[in-house]
């Protein structure tokens, strides 16, 4: 049940509102925080609805061509934080024009009337422009955090109109989001004086900074215990930060390796960067490492055991390095990795981090052609060595059903299992069998999993799997899998908590887009890439559904030659529920059915 | 976007198959076939078929004409393994399924059959776009880190590493973008080599890049005293050495060489980084290097 969905039209003939009842149940309403038992609450009467809708505080659009600005903001008078997703998580792999949208134009401009007091806003693949930041700097004078996760669109100049004009900004985080180097010194930006900063991650932005300007930034505030910096600052300048902030409990280290300018060479005494993180005895999360020196790794071992988080997904390192660093690390509950640590590596893993709950493979090399060098093996080591594994996702070239069942016994508390075996159609390399029974189990035995990846050879028996076991999985993504429709069918048959499905490169036709047509309306988006769907079933079923947004949309090609509008040529199905009509914003390679 | 890159031309065709129309499928989404190469009779021996009895010509002709990019990469193995999963969208479900799983259990075996060992390299299938499903900011990472799978070197080894095997500079389908820092401005820049393709269009570059920042260093440091807007004055004559500042450039083996010497294209596979110094600084003992083309300045004895 979603937010969106619950915009009834008020009963007519209905009883004056009761003030008494009204005010009761606004105090109560008050403290439901949690987004389903709101949107349950609103659903019960009329007073109700109005009075959740009064009290709810932080909005989440989960997609935001679902519900548009007028209308929510229309609802909800009195939201402090607002949550909103855009593209879908398959835009990530250049699978979607650029230009497709999820704009954040629309939103601030409507917030800026709307809710003045709004204190924190999270995107999540959304896009926007120094513009909509300037807007928000000037519109929202309580504004506090501003978290950005995969969006893109604006440079630095939009930084340092929140920087400036923020005052009581509290949190800035920018997490996989690309940001324009506008020649910008956003970090000088931030005003003179003590800052409310608690936490300012901008580890993904690819341009320099002042470093001079950040340490006086640090410096001056107190209340900082989040910092991670991008590669552009070195070993040395992270000293100096350390030294100044040891209260600091979450920490991206930056390249973690010497500056590449060559006159810093002369200065070869090598500070005491083991007394530095010894300082900082409330950390919790490192991360960063981005072009570590691995002999300076020795330094963070003061840290390791009080660490629960981990991030070495951009660390390169082999798996004697990696070993000293992680023997000591046995709080660790979240660990990310690039599979340079090999088998070996997650052996060790399994030996020191007993209670470990997340652990994400990353692939140095993502070809489809090599070697890896993790596999069936360290996947095994872990489901034996980390029982209360809730999350997993693992890059591999090679993989068993052996090892999958395995897990799926060992970590029955699995709750997200993303398996991507990345050469495409593999078998189980020992026994050359489809991987249906892996997955089979996987669904079986773990009766908490709500995300599944799948990946492999996989024949439509994985998919009436899938269909007949997994009863909470809500994300399902599947890539080069299946036979027939059937397999597709089996899913939108069954997975009765289905809300985002995923699908690339599969045999899946208009028969099975049919058969899943009385779930779309309670379903978040269905996406459909090179399949075998047809602009004619898909219209088909836009007529048919008319809260259904169907979008077609064309791959483009950069260096081709401008091709006619073919009518039946597309290569990405997007569809979603919507409570508005088709949007405007949409470029050329998008046909809205 | 600096890394992001589309895996082949061959992707887009994967793209092209999308209606019922089974000719249309085959021949490409616009009904043209792309840039043809003609396919060696090896290349043909190699490629797994799938097909209709007596449908093998019709096939293997259609298929290459599609598949083969101009970049001539050996897609048809790639292809056909693929397509062997794919049946066209007009054959009946029944014989869809035996096929598929006739054919996909041969395959397996011919994939096993190419790949017998697992120290052997298997035969690698034609990139598609977005796959693996790897965002491409965690691409590339294997260039950026001096240990790569091996025990780590002596620290006085990873120093000069680090000087001497400096990151290059960063190539993407589309730019070259080289690190260009200025001599008081503590901003670093990245400029697009593809983009210029001569000194003056570089020279330009450097002005268009620069001249802001340059102007709010000056007004900081005269702050309070001057007018309240610095005039931007434009950097010029970086490259014959009449203007304040010079442009100079580091090659992959750490010299520092003045801009301007060498032909354009040669300058631009050797040049790893741009510095732009002020020129009353510059002496001929700064830079170093053994090109032989070099300019000799007129004045300063060595010194160092």
């Amino acid at each position: 049940m979603a937010e969106e969905d619950g915009d009834h039209q008020p009963l007519r003939g209905s009883d004056p509102p009761d003030q008494v009842l009204d005010t009761v149940l606004e105090t109560v309403l008050q403290f439901l925080t949690c987004r389903q038992d709101r949107n349950s609450a609103s659903l019960v009467c009329q007073s109700w609805h109005r009075a959740e809708a009064l009290t709810r505080s932080e909005l989440f659009i989960g997609n935001c061509y679902a519900v548009s600005p007028a209308r929510a903001t229309a609802r909800f008078p009195r939201v402090e934080s607002i949550y909103i997703k855009g593209r879908p998580r398959f835009a990530d792999f250049n699978l979607m024009p650029r230009n497709w949208g999820a704009h954040f134009r629309p939103w601030v401009s409507a917030m800026s009337r709307a809710y003045p007091w709004l204190e924190k806003v999270y995107l999540k693949r959304m896009s926007l422009t120094n513009d909509d930041l300037a807007l928000l700097a000037d519109s929202f004078r309580q504004f506090k955090e501003l978290e950005l996760v995969f969006c893109e669109g604006f440079g630095t100049k939009g930084l340092s109109e929140i920087a400036s004009k923020c005052r009581q900004l509290r949190v800035l985080d920018l997490s996989d989001t690309e940001v324009i180097d506008d020649a910008m010194d956003w970090i000088s930006s931030f005003p003179e004086g003590e800052t409310p900063l608690e936490s300012l991650t901008f580890d993904c932005v690819e341009c320099e900074i002042n470093f001079e300007a950040l340490e006086g930034l640090v410096a001056r505030s107190p209340s900082l215990k989040k910092l991670r910096l991008n590669r552009y600052v070195s070993i040395r300048q992270l000293y100096q930060l350390l030294i100044k902030a040891p209260q600091l409990t979450h920490l991206g280290t930056g390249s973690f390796s010497q500056s590449e300018n060559i006159q810093h060479l002369d200065d070869n005494q090598d500070l005491d960067y083991h007394s530095a993180f010894a300082a900082c005895k409330s950390l919790v999360c490192l991360s960063g490492f981005k072009e570590v020196m691995p002999e300076y790794l020795p330094s963070i071992y003061p840290v390791c055991a009080n660490l629960t988080s981990l991030n070495f997904s951009y660390t390169n390192i082999n798996p004697q390095q990696f070993r000293s660093v992680i023997v000591h690390c046995h709080k660790l509950q979240n660990l990310w990795l690039l599979d340079t640590v090999c088998d070996e590596g997650l052996q060790a893993v399994a030996a020191s981090c007993k209670d470990l709950r997340e652990l994400r493979v990353f692939p140095v090399h993502p070809d489809e052609d090599i070697e890896g060098p993790v596999s069936e093996v360290g996947l095994q080591a872990i489901s034996e060595g980390c029982r209360k594994l809730q999350s997993i996702l693992y890059f591999c070239q090679r993989m068993t059903n052996e090892a999958v069942i395995a897990m799926s016994r060992n970590c029955p508390d699995l709750v997200v299992f993303r398996l991507c075996i990345m050469g495409r159609h593999q078998p189980d390399h020992v026994t050359r069998k489809p991987m249906d029974e892996g997955f089979g189990a996987i669904v079986k035995n773990c009766r908490k999993l709500t995300r599944l990846a799948v990946s492999g050879l996989l024949t439509d028996k994985a998919f009436s799997y899938i269909g007949q076991y997994g009863k909470l999985v809500r994300t399902l993504s599947v890539a080069f899998a299946g036979d027939s429709d059937m397999g597709l069918r089996y899913v939108l048959e069954g997975c009765p908590r289905l809300q985002k499905l995923e699908i690339r490169d599969s045999p899946f036709g208009d028969e099975a887009l049919w058969a899943g047509a009385h779930r779309y309306y309670n379903m978040r988006f269905l996406w459909m890439s090179s399949c075998r769907v047809s602009r004619l079933g898909c219209q088909e079923i836009a007529r048919s559904m008319p809260h259904l947004v169907v979008e077609l949309l064309r791959y483009e090609e950069e260096d081709a030659p401008f091709v006619e509008e073919d009518n039946n040529n597309f290569s990405v199905l997007y569809m979603y529920r919507s409570l508005e009509q088709t949007r405007n914003d949409a470029p050329e390679s998008v046909t809205i059915l | 976007m600096a890394g992001d890159s589309r895996n082949g031309e061959a992707g887009a065709n994967f793209f092209g198959f999308m209606q019922g129309n089974s000719r249309d499928w085959l021949m490409g989404s616009d009904g043209s076939s792309r840039n043809v190469t003609a396919c060696s009779p090896e290349e043909r021996k190699l490629e797994l078929r799938l097909g209709p009895p007596g449908g093998e010509e019709f096939w293997s002709t259609k298929e290459h004409e599609k598949k083969i990019s101009s970049r001539g990469r050996d897609e048809a193995l790639a292809s056909s393994s693929y397509f062997s999963h794919m049946v066209p969208a007009q054959t009946s479900n029944n014989s869809l399924n035996n096929m598929n799983t006739g054919q996909k259990f041969s395959t397996a075996s011919t994939a096993k059959a190419s790949a017998p060992n697992v120290s052997q390299k298997r035969t690698a299938p034609a990139p598609v776009v977005g796959w693996p499903p790897i965002r491409s900011s965690r691409k590339n990472l294997s260039s950026s880190s001096t240990s790569n799978l091996k025990p780590p070197p002596k620290s006085q080894d990873v120093v000069s590493n680090k000087i001497s095997g400096e990151k290059p500079a960063e190539s993407t389908g589309k730019g070259l973008f080289v690190k260009i820092n200025m001599e008081g401005v503590p901003i670093g820049r990245k400029v697009d080599l593809k983009a210029c393709n001569s000194y003056e269009k570089l020279a330009s570059a450097v002005d268009e890049l620069f001249r802001g920042l340059l102007a709010a260093q000056r007004h900081t440091s005269h702050s309070g005293k001057e007018t309240k807007q610095e005039e931007e004055k434009p950097i010029s004559g970086v490259l014959d050495g009449t203007g304040e500042y010079t442009l100079v450039y580091e090659d992959n083996e750490g010299d520092r060489i003045l801009v301007g010497d060498v032909p354009w294209d040669m300058f631009v596979t050797t040049v790893k980084r741009l510095r732009v110094l002020k020129s009353s600084e510059l002496s001929a003992a700064n830079l170093g290097g053994n090109k032989q083309e070099k300019r000799s300045l007129e004045s300063g004895p060595s010194s160092r």
